[in-house]
């Protein structure tokens, strides 16, 4: 079965969206997401949605809702990469997803999410000089 | 129409074409042409030949629907000398008059022809006028289509001018509107600035609207949307420009910016953009 995989970087989870997403497969990785957060306790989820060519109410639900459960299971969530044209048809569907934070690409976004971790817990586990 | 078959109309013009086209022109020429926009001589060919279309279109028999296949020609043509004289600048009046002053040379004849029979006259005047008013018609549709086109063209070329997007700094955007801002033209400044963003992975970008002249419900609804859907993509909006008054209606309206950072000019927005990203600003001279 088709599955988007959960890629894990020190403290935080990194989802890359390839695939065009349907309801099943939305489910699915919030599914895979949450349980993936609580077995490796991570402090932040990055999702790269930059080859996400078309959203529909369902899937700007799912992603506000996979926000919502990282922060209760104390992960942030940075949505990376949003197109042009997907941020105007979430808007266009009064969808503002507040609560998601967001970042133009995945350098930006790892290094907001560092930010708001603090440099020595995710900077630390990541290996990765700050720039 | 019963006199459809017997109309006399197409004879009598056939006979006397020469004296209503001169009668017509006459007409034209004593109400007073425009000699500044159209030359006599034009006027001539164009009387001449609408005579000879409208002739033939009669000819076929069908005086009461100027849509049908047999009028096609003369439609095209008064199309074409709407459309010239609304460039040239004539007033709807003048156009129609194109038409309408075509009525008393034609009674004239039908006068002269049908006098002895009345009822024959009143029925071929009836059905006369009819048409020749529906031509009319046709020239003053033709003229706003003609208007109509023009306003749109320009507001196109309006909307292309009035939504760049600016580089301001690395990494800054700023987006200075001008003009009423509609929901045409939120989408294509929304568009403009989201592929800007993303062109120049600006995080910041400042919407200025000291141009603007007034700020209703619907316009803060579509800077909300602006401001929302670059969050989105990861760029922060800073709205800059507010004029007093403007503040002050949107207030009245109730309408929530609170989650917007705002500032009153483009340059205390700058400032803030830059801290933002990580720049100051400091002076290498003292001031004079």
């Amino acid at each position: 079965m088709e599955r988007i995989a959960i890629l894990q970087m020190g403290h935080f989870l990194l989802v890359t969206i390839q695939v065009d997403m349907h309801d099943h497969l939305a489910m699915t990785l919030q599914d895979d997401l949450t349980n993936r957060i609580s077995k490796t306790s991570a402090r932040g989820v990055l999702i790269d949605i930059s080859a996400l060519e078309i959203v529909d109410s369902f899937i700007g639900r799912i992603l506000a809702n996979i926000a919502k459960m990282s922060r209760i299971l104390d992960a942030e969530t940075v949505v990376v990469g949003m197109q042009p044209a997907v941020a105007i048809t979430l808007v266009e569907l009064g969808l503002s997803l507040k609560g998601i934070r967001t970042a133009l690409n995945v350098e930006k976004g790892m290094a907001l999410l560092r930010s708001s971790l603090g440099d020595s817990q995710g900077g630390s586990m990541d290996g990765d000089a700050e720039k | 129409m019963s006199l459809n078959g017997q109309s006399k109309i197409p004879q009598i013009l056939k006979n006397h074409e020469a004296e209503v086209l001169a009668d017509w022109l006459g007409e034209q020429m004593a109400a007073g042409i425009r000699k500044d926009l159209l030359k006599e001589i034009e006027l001539r060919e164009e009387c001449r030949e609408f005579l000879e279309l409208f002739t033939d279109a009669i000819q076929q028999g069908n005086l009461t629907n100027i849509q049908s296949t047999e009028w096609r020609s003369v439609r095209e043509m008064l199309t074409s000398v709407s459309r010239t004289r609304t460039q040239k600048g004539f007033t709807p009046t003048e156009t129609a008059n194109f038409v309408f002053s075509f009525k008393q040379p034609l009674f004239k004849r039908l006068r002269q022809e049908l006098g002895q029979n009345g009822e024959a006259l009143v029925e071929e005047i009836l059905s006369a006028s009819n048409l020749i008013d529906k031509l009319g018609l046709w020239t003053t549709e033709i003229y706003q289509k003609t208007r109509e086109e023009v306003i749109l063209r320009q507001q196109e070329e309006l909307m292309e001018l009035s939504t760049p997007v600016v580089k301001l700094w690395e990494g800054i955007l700023a987006l200075p509107i001008i003009g009423t801002l509609d929901s045409a033209r939120t989408q294509i400044m929304m568009e403009s600035l989201l592929e800007m963003i993303v062109q120049t992975g600006s995080q910041v970008a400042i919407i200025d609207i000291t141009g603007v002249p007034t700020v209703d419900t619907l316009t803060a609804q579509h800077l909300l949307k602006t401001v929302t859907a670059a969050r989105l993509m990861g760029a922060d909006c800073i709205i800059s420009g507010i004029r007093p008054q403007i503040a002050q209606t949107i207030v009245y309206l109730g309408v929530d910016l609170a989650d917007i950072t705002t500032k009153a000019s483009l340059a205390d927005a700058f400032v803030l953009a830059l801290k933002r990203s990580g720049f100051a600003i400091a002076r290498s001279k003292p001031t004079i």
